[in-house]
């Protein structure tokens, strides 16, 4: 606060984290650091003396096991990389596809806007393990003709089809909150709709709901588990075959922890990404 | 003065939004290198006014002509009439996510295909001109508001128009940058430009304006020379929205 009032610019550029606070000066680090161990220590010492440890870290943490179990959960994991990476991709277009159709304007168009809306209304509402069952063992129980058959290939559909209804509405609300004004202008100097929705509305749109589709995109990669379930062999699935073998929770413990190291990066990277952008437009000038 | 030929025709320009006539049965006619003033309380349809004959606002009756072609048909193209007419707006509407050197080459480079080295050349030496040179790097958000004013002005010209729509483009500046944004139009008027132009900036409508109209609840109440318009007003209700401006003190 008094930093703000000193410089006078508490304005968007200059936004500090707001975990690490003000922690400018040495003495304030100082404090911060101490009152950091401090707190942790006592946490660890309650924790390490209370009546159950013992049989906890034996059941959750089990150092052999963990070493054990790490690397074969870890190469299956490599799967849900697989599943989510692809997935986000389509994700992103057919989303942004489902939104665009939504903000058609005109009469003619309605049936259009009525079947995104459809659409969101349906995939929103199914639970994304009832659509991965319907579609990972109804669909290739079908037996058509050129239909694949590999239940990786539905599992990352479904998750698509869900998670595109979501990330649709994200991209629509980012639509929307750009100013009618940006459109007049676009279209005044001989922009078609199309060329203004590319050049102008939708890159603003993008970088405003950066935070929420991150939000979303987290949600699908600890959702490409779910995938487990009508067969491929993920890291879930394959912590789940180390746990009956063992009857320990340790693998279970390995495999959280994987999905915790891939989306620390990611919230760090968006947060870096809104902060750059924020710093070009505003503050930092051309760069 | 009347030798010049037409650039811009209003026939019996009707506006209504829901129960709202807005405009209400405009004529008006502006010769090529002519400045048209519009003058007139807010809510008279100025800006209602600019924006229909840019095609922002489908007129609901009546008709417009671009030198001689009816704009309001149908099957018109739109994008086609918005390329030849160039608007700026009171709230500047750059595009805050491109530079200011993008701002001006988005349309000459998408909407008139001209090579990206040719567009930024023009872009630059169209910057230049109006002082913005070493501003093509920034964002819009890190320039002033007559800075960013002019960038406006400098994109609508990028396109080449035949014809630029001004609407109220000091009104949202401070007071002390209203002056380089009005030079510029100057220039513009000295240029030959054909401009109709919205304004509340009375002084300066008197001594660039070729005509100035007043605009009264959705008409043109009266229509002449500035000096004429100023000194000696035929209708009472121009009369009284000057004596009005004059006891603001912005005549």
């Amino acid at each position: 606060m008094s930093a703000d009032a000193e410089t006078g610019r508490g304005d968007r550029g200059d936004r500090r984290s707001r975990i690490l606070g003000d922690l400018r000066g040495t003495r304030n680090i100082g404090i911060a650091v101490t009152s950091t161990v401090v707190f942790f220590v006592v946490v660890a010492v309650v924790i390490a003396n209370s009546a159950g440890w013992p049989e906890v870290r034996k059941a959750f943490f089990d150092r052999k096991l963990f070493g054990d179990s790490f690397p074969e959960v870890g190469h299956a994991f490599l799967l849900n990389i697989r599943i989510f990476c692809i997935a986000e991709a389509l994700i992103l277009v057919f989303a942004l596809a489902i939104a665009v159709l939504r903000g058609l304007p005109g009469p003619v168009l309605f049936p259009f806007r009525l079947l995104a809306v459809l659409y969101t209304d349906l995939f929103r509402g199914i639970p994304t393990i009832l659509v991965i069952y319907i579609l990972g063992f109804g669909a290739p129980a079908l037996q058509l003709s050129g239909v694949p058959n590999s239940p990786l290939f539905w599992g990352v559909t479904a998750l698509v089809l869900v998670y595109s209804a979501y990330v649709a509405e994200v991209y629509r609300a980012g639509i929307e909150s750009v100013h009618p004004s940006q459109e007049a202008a676009a279209r005044s100097l001989g922009l078609s709709r199309a060329q203004t929705l590319r050049y102008v509305i939708v890159p603003q749109a993008v970088r405003r709901v950066i935070p929420p589709l991150l939000n979303d995109f987290i949600g699908l990669q600890k959702d490409s588990a779910l995938v487990a379930l009508i067969g491929p062999i993920e890291a879930f699935r394959q912590s789940q075959i180390d746990v009956a073998a063992t009857f320990n929770y340790t693998p279970y413990m390995a495999t959280a922890l994987l999905f915790i190291l891939l989306t620390i990066p990611l919230a760090r990277l968006t947060d870096w990404l809104i902060a750059r952008d924020r710093r070009r437009q505003s503050a930092g000038g051309a760069r | 003065m009347r030798a010049r030929a037409t650039a811009l025709k209003l026939e019996a320009v009707h506006k209504s939004f829901g129960s709202v006539e807005v405009l209400r049965g405009v004529d008006l006619e502006v010769g090529e290198h002519e400045v048209v003033c519009l003058i007139g309380a807010s809510g008279s349809g100025k800006s209602t006014l600019l924006r229909c004959v840019n095609l922002l606002e489908r007129i609901d009756a009546g008709r417009i002509f671009l030198h001689g072609e009816e704009i309001t048909r149908r099957d018109v193209d739109v994008n086609a009439v918005r390329r030849r007419v160039g608007i700026v707006f009171q709230a500047f509407n750059l595009f805050p996510h491109m530079t200011v050197l993008r701002n001006v080459t988005l349309a000459t480079s998408r909407v008139l295909h001209k090579p990206r080295a040719e567009a930024e050349a023009e872009a630059t030496a169209l910057l230049e001109r109006f002082g913005l040179a070493d501003k093509r790097a920034e964002y819009p958000d890190r320039l002033s508001g007559g800075q960013q004013q002019r960038v406006a002005i400098v994109r609508a010209l990028a396109m080449q128009p035949e014809l630029m729509l001004l609407d109220e483009v000091t009104s949202a500046l401070d007071p002390e940058l209203v002056a380089e944004v009005l030079n510029v139009i100057r220039e513009l008027a000295d240029g030959g430009m054909t401009m109709v132009i919205a304004t509340h900036e009375m002084s300066f409508a008197r001594d660039t304006a070729n005509r100035v109209c007043f605009l009264d609840a959705g008409r043109i109440l009266e229509q002449g020379p500035a000096e004429e318009i100023f000194t000696h007003p035929r209708e009472p209700r121009t009369q009284q929205f000057l004596e009005r401006i004059i006891a603001a003190g912005r005549l």
